[in-house]
């Protein structure tokens, strides 16, 4: 697959912040996907992949998922003051949604620190890469190895 | 097949040619935001803040009979009756028409729950783990799986691949077939306002109908009141009517709309407390077939709940970023690819038969000016079912390799192009995501055209056809797949 290109650029360890575009893209991925076994709420499995193995500790990354999860239960969770949260903004025929921050939103910027921070302390000096989830639409967990490149499928 | 091609050149006119090209091209460099790359077919307004289904007209009606019917009656009922009954009249009537219409252009205005589509790893990623991994050996080839099975609290339910975006539908999604996005929570897709009904939309949309019902029985009880008060100060009943022409109009739109949205109201209604859609319901999702015993795994218990957490409940994030920055890596390849598909698409032009497998009729030059539009409605269920009938042989996006290396399989093809496409395009390394969106988007466009004139279809998006034009997506991308597969 794309065995033309050059591979990738493996100098992405020492940098902070995220790998660039064309760093991650060429490189080796491994999906977390969603749970539904209790429902439609937003869940990953915990299933250690495989590919992982020898990169990274299953304890490391149930950790992270385990957290992951729990922030998107705080997220979805019916409680009193989101239940309010709604009615408010449906008596104010949802004006308030333009000035206030929902409770979902405020949970996601604590999965976009707590990923970052994750990437920081674990991931990066392994040469992984957590994608946050958000960004690939809650559908799965993208860890991104970053010095391997793509396997050829021929 | 020689001959095909002669056939096929009047098909290359729809293609987009050089000038549409270098038009396309001026549009890839100025792109900064990312819902101008948006894959699905919305249309987007104020720089992505507003989104909206590919079709509009209709949700012009809309706001044109609620404020066309609600000015008349503050011009001509209201003074009449803040006077003579209680100047709390217009009032209510104000805060019910905010109301109304607040809820409307929120439903309209905003992402339905889209499920953005997969990334080509991800795609890569699941496509290798639903190939049948001994297909190769065994005589007859089998396709893999395109469903999954698992268990959502005790019941088992099926997720489907959806062949556009790539990834496995999550359980009460569905593909909108108009807009063409799989959306989360798929209600249906209402014309009457313009957007998918889905998750982050639905409590909006149920406020809209709940409080039409109310701003309709409010202003019908308002108009006819006027008339009867009219014509009670002594004057025949015609002199009354005569008198305020602009009661009886209102009253008139108010009569016949009332039922059916009064109607939907309670059916909606029905459907929040048991925590269902209007696809599920409409399949008879959770009935029980075949003396299986089958219930709903998403209701919450109770109604009361059931209600508090569709209204109420935690409102979800939009997951389609549309209005973040494009990175300037992703813009420079695609200008790159941009350049590369021109090549391509000249190249290409002449052998893009996905068209008459689409109609299953290669012989007709072009069944849609062919045919009028009634016929062309009860043909196009064949035209699907031939479709449909393809699908096994000509998708195969996960199964490319036991194709190529066992010949009998080509010859299961129905037509010559899967087979020829790749080793035209073998030559060519291209990077082929952009080429296949846009081939598949001209395939599928002549389907479209038929969905769309049989609205009833694709806004309660039946399985049937939904599964036909992902297969007429796959059956052209299953040709451009190939040279990816083998670099
Ligand atoms: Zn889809
Ligand atoms: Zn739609």
């Amino acid at each position: 697959m794309k065995a033309g290109k050059t591979l990738p650029n493996n100098s992405a360890h020492g940098d902070m912040g995220p790998p660039r575009v064309a760093q991650t893209q060429l490189c080796m991925k491994v999906f977390v996907q969603r749970d539904y076994s209790d429902g439609t709420t937003v869940k990953f499995q915990n299933f250690f992949p495989p590919e992982l193995e020898g990169k990274l500790e299953r304890a490391l990354f149930e950790n992270t998922i385990g957290q992951l999860n729990a922030y998107f239960r705080e997220a979805e969770k019916g409680t009193c003051s989101t239940y309010c949260e709604g009615c408010m903004a449906c008596l104010t025929a949802y004006l308030m949604y333009i000035c206030a921050q929902t409770h979902y939103e405020k949970c996601l910027r604590k999965v976009a620190k707590f990923v970052q921070e994750q990437n920081e302390r674990v991931y990066k000096p392994k040469g992984l890469y957590l994608t946050n989830p958000v960004e690939r639409g809650l559908r799965v967990i993208e860890i991104s190895i970053l010095d391997q490149p793509v396997v050829s499928r021929t | 097949m020689v001959s095909a091609d002669t056939v096929y050149l009047p098909v290359s006119v729809d293609l987009p040619q050089e000038a549409n090209h270098s038009h396309e091209k001026a549009k890839m460099t100025n792109v900064t935001r990312k819902w101008e790359l948006f894959p699905g077919r919305n249309k987007f307004c104020c720089d992505g803040r507003i989104m909206m289904a590919p079709q509009t007209s209709v949700f012009f009606v809309t706001v044109g009979l609620i404020v066309g019917t609600c000015s008349l009656f503050f011009a001509f009922d209201c003074p009449f009756l803040a006077v003579r009954i209680t100047p709390a009249i217009p009032v209510v009537g104000a805060v019910l028409f905010v109301f109304v219409m607040s809820s409307l252009l929120r439903t309209s205005f905003s992402d339905p729950g889209i499920i953005p589509r997969a990334t080509p790893d991800e795609a890569a990623y699941i496509e290798k783990q639903i190939e049948v991994p001994n297909s190769t050996n065994s005589p007859t080839y089998r396709p893999p799986p395109r469903t999954k099975e698992i268990t959502i609290r005790g019941q088992t339910v099926k997720l489907k691949y959806c062949f556009t975006c790539k990834i496995f539908r999550p359980p009460r999604a569905s593909h909108c077939s108009l807009c063409d996005n799989c959306v989360e929570r798929f209600d249906h897709h209402c014309p009457w306002v313009g957007n998918c009904v889905g998750k982050r939309n639905y409590r909006y949309f149920y406020m809209f109908i709940v409080s039409l019902a109310f701003l309709c029985v409010f202003i019908l009880a308002g108009a006819v009141t006027h008339i009867i008060l009219l014509a009670k100060e002594d004057r025949p009943y015609f002199e009354a009517v005569k008198e305020s022409p602009a009661s009886v109009i209102v009253a008139l739109v108010c009569f016949f709309s009332v039922w059916s949205v009064m109607g939907l109201a309670g059916f909606h209604t029905y459907l929040t407390t048991s925590n269902q859609t209007t696809n599920e319901d409409i399949k008879g999702s959770f009935s029980s077939k075949r003396g299986q015993a089958s219930y709903n795994p998403y209701s919450r218990g109770n109604i009361c709940s059931n209600c508090c957490h569709i209204l109420c409940g935690p409102s979800p994030p939009s997951l389609i970023d549309r209005r973040g920055m494009v990175p300037p890596e992703v813009w420079e390849s695609l200008a790159k690819e941009s350049t590369v598909i021109s090549n391509n698409r000249t190249y290409g032009a002449v052998p893009h038969p996905p068209q008459p497998q689409v109609n299953g009729l290669p012989n007709q030059p072009d069944p849609k000016q062919a045919m009028p539009s009634d016929i062309r409605c009860q043909s196009s269920p064949q035209q699907v079912a031939g479709a449909v009938l393809c699908q096994p042989s000509a998708q195969e996006p996960g199964c490319v390799r036991p194709s190529v290396e066992s010949p009998q399989e080509i010859l299961l093809t129905p037509t010559d192009f899967i087979k020829n496409r790749p080793s035209d395009l073998r030559d060519a390394e291209l990077d082929l995501d952009e080429v296949t969106n846009a081939v598949a988007n001209l395939s599928a466009s002549r389907l479209r055209l038929l969905q769309d004139t049989t609205m009833i279809e694709s806004a309660l998006d039946l399985d049937s056809l939904e599964e036909s034009v992902s297969s007429i997506d796959t059956g052209s991308q299953a040709g451009l797949l190939k040279p990816k597969e083998f670099p």
